[in-house]
């Protein structure tokens, strides 16, 4: 049985990627994490996809990594763990991601959904790091990214404590960026998509370079890279294209040039 | 490790189709025909909860919104009263003992029980078949319809010994009976009877006693054979409504009319009504 499932819907210009893993509660072993890299890495040469949403599905989302296969790795084990790779390798797309997250967020599969650009969760959604109740530590981004978030305190709490955080909260600190009932989670996380993949794919993949950025350099770097990135833009197709479809009162045509 | 192994443990009680009983020492819970019923029973000490029925009650909470067989909780109490609320003999203090801690306890045992009343989305059915006092009348008015036998009684005894009302009580008096009918009854303590309750709004209906529980039974089989994820789903929105406005309302209506209406018993239900015909609802 796969444990990621890919769904391309060219119509749309997305694609939808879900944890298959019932049995596990989609717990992120290593064989689904190099499934998520390898999809990942396809999509980013495929033209016909402009985002990707990555769901658990209406249940759960990914409740942590696996934990059997951890307890089989000792130190030297985890020191040469190809896992860090493949969590760059997501780390690293470059176009639009969605996490779509019902249930349990946890562990690993909190830091999965943070890998993604936008959060979007149903109101039965959990999301934690509980690493600490197994007297280790969030190992896959999650000290670093979740601060970033949802500041210091909340951040510091999860972590320490292990407390889980339900939906609203995560809608109120920042970790989230919507809530929808369940049931439609999943369609709406789409529905987004499918709406960024209507955009430039030039301009998007520029602005979330811009966007990430932020975490690696000053705000007059920033602005620097920003007003670089702004004029590398007026270069396109797209940018004409966007500019007179907006003068004559039409829909844009963007074709990623 | 706990954390994480609790995620594990679940869906054990996933689709048992057939009837099925589970014993327990101070409640009976018996499924029958899609109908849970879950009776309390301690009738000697008139129902008064304790921690190992509310650990019970709280099980079969659970069980009753897991089990999708399950689609409708039907809560009822064995011998001349549904509940008299928490058994002070628990509570007895000696004057150098220090206090109790009854937060911990509803933390712990009421608002489980409480929560999952309020919020399983089938439907739950309380017949209060005598007097409910305390935690036991804020247990019953937590639940979606509640119809009691004309010699059944509601009292906010908790100002009595200087508490305030719990199991939801300050949360569902006030909506169902508005703010100065909440305030005398919780300041008060006074018992009201069924018909009254009745006539402020604070039940569905007041039944003879000879027929109150062949009608709750009866009630409670037809919501059983209903398309249970709509009344879910109505329950959600009512539930819901307390802490939104009415445009946020409005905006939750058009959502779960989007799941409803793509639901098997809708269509179902506009089959059977083009047919002119019974419809045949699966609950999904």
């Amino acid at each position: 049985m796969t444990t990621l499932l890919v769904d391309k819907r060219p119509a749309d210009a997305v694609a939808v990627l879900t944890l298959n893993r019932p049995e596990a509660r989609n717990a992120l072993n290593t064989e689904t994490l190099l499934a998520i890299a390898e999809a990942l890495d396809a999509f980013e040469v495929d033209d016909d996809i402009h985002a990707v949403v990555i769901t658990g599905g209406d249940k759960v989302f990914a409740a942590g990594a696996d934990v059997k296969e951890m307890a089989e790795l000792d130190a030297t084990g985890i020191l040469k763990d190809a896992r860090p790779k493949y969590w760059r390798r997501i780390a690293g797309f470059e176009k639009p991601l969605i996490a779509a997250v019902n249930g349990f967020a946890l562990g690993g599969g909190c830091e999965l959904a943070m890998h993604a650009d936008i959060i979007v969760a149903g109101a039965n959604a959990k999301f934690g790091l509980p690493e600490i109740n197994l007297g280790i530590m969030p190992g896959a981004g999650g000290t670093q990214r979740l601060i970033r978030s949802v500041g210091k305190s909340l951040a510091m709490k999860m972590i320490l404590s292990g407390e889980m955080i339900d939906a609203d909260t995560a809608l109120k600190s920042g970790l989230i960026a919507e809530i929808h009932p369940p049931e439609l989670c999943v369609s709406r996380g789409c529905d987004l998509a499918k709406k960024i993949a209507g955009k430039s794919p030039v301009a998007a993949r520029l602005a979330k370079r811009c966007i990430k950025q932020t975490f690696e350099s000053t705000l007059k770097d920033g602005l620097e890279f920003e007003r670089y990135n702004f004029t590398v833009l007026a270069a396109t197709e797209d940018r004409d294209e966007g500019l007179a479809a907006f003068l004559e009162k039409r829909p844009a045509k963007f074709k990623g040039r | 490790m706990k954390a994480l192994r609790l995620f594990w443990k679940n869906d054990r009680l996933n689709s048992r189709d057939a009837d099925y009983t589970m014993s327990y020492k101070h409640i009976l819970f018996d499924v029958k025909d899609g109908v849970a019923k879950l009776t309390l029973n301690r009738p000697d000490k008139l129902n008064s909860f304790n921690e190992t029925m509310l650990k019970e009650m709280r099980d079969a909470v659970r069980t009753s919104e897991k089990d999708e067989s399950i689609r409708t909780l039907l809560l009822t109490g064995a011998g001349r009263a549904f509940s008299a609320g928490q058994d002070l003999s628990e509570r007895n203090m000696s004057p150098d003992a220090p206090p109790p801690n009854l937060g911990l306890s509803l933390r712990k045992l009421y608002n489980p029980v409480v929560d999952k009343l309020r919020n399983m989305e089938k439907p739950v059915i309380c017949a209060v078949n005598g007097v409910a006092a305390g935690a036991g009348a804020n247990m019953a008015l937590s639940c979606d319809i509640v119809v009691a036998a004309r010699s059944a009684k509601f009292i906010q005894a908790f100002c009595r010994l200087g508490l305030v009302p719990d199991a939801g009580g300050t949360w569902t008096l006030p909506r169902l009976v508005g703010h100065a009918r909440a305030m005398g009854l919780a300041l008060l303590g006074d018992a009201i009877n069924a018909e009254q309750a009745e006539e402020w709004g604070l039940i569905w209906k007041c039944i003879d006693d000879e027929n109150h529980m062949k009608e709750a039974e009866e009630l409670a089989g037809n919501l059983a054979k209903g398309p249970t994820g709509g009344l879910g789903l109505i329950k959600r929105a009512m539930n819901a409504s307390g802490g939104h406005s009415f445009e946020e309302q409005t905006a939750m209506e058009a959502d779960l009319q989007e799941i409803a209406s793509a639901s098997e018993d809708y269509r179902e239900g506009v089959r059977a009504f083009l047919e002119k015909r019974k419809p045949e609802f699966t609950g999904r």
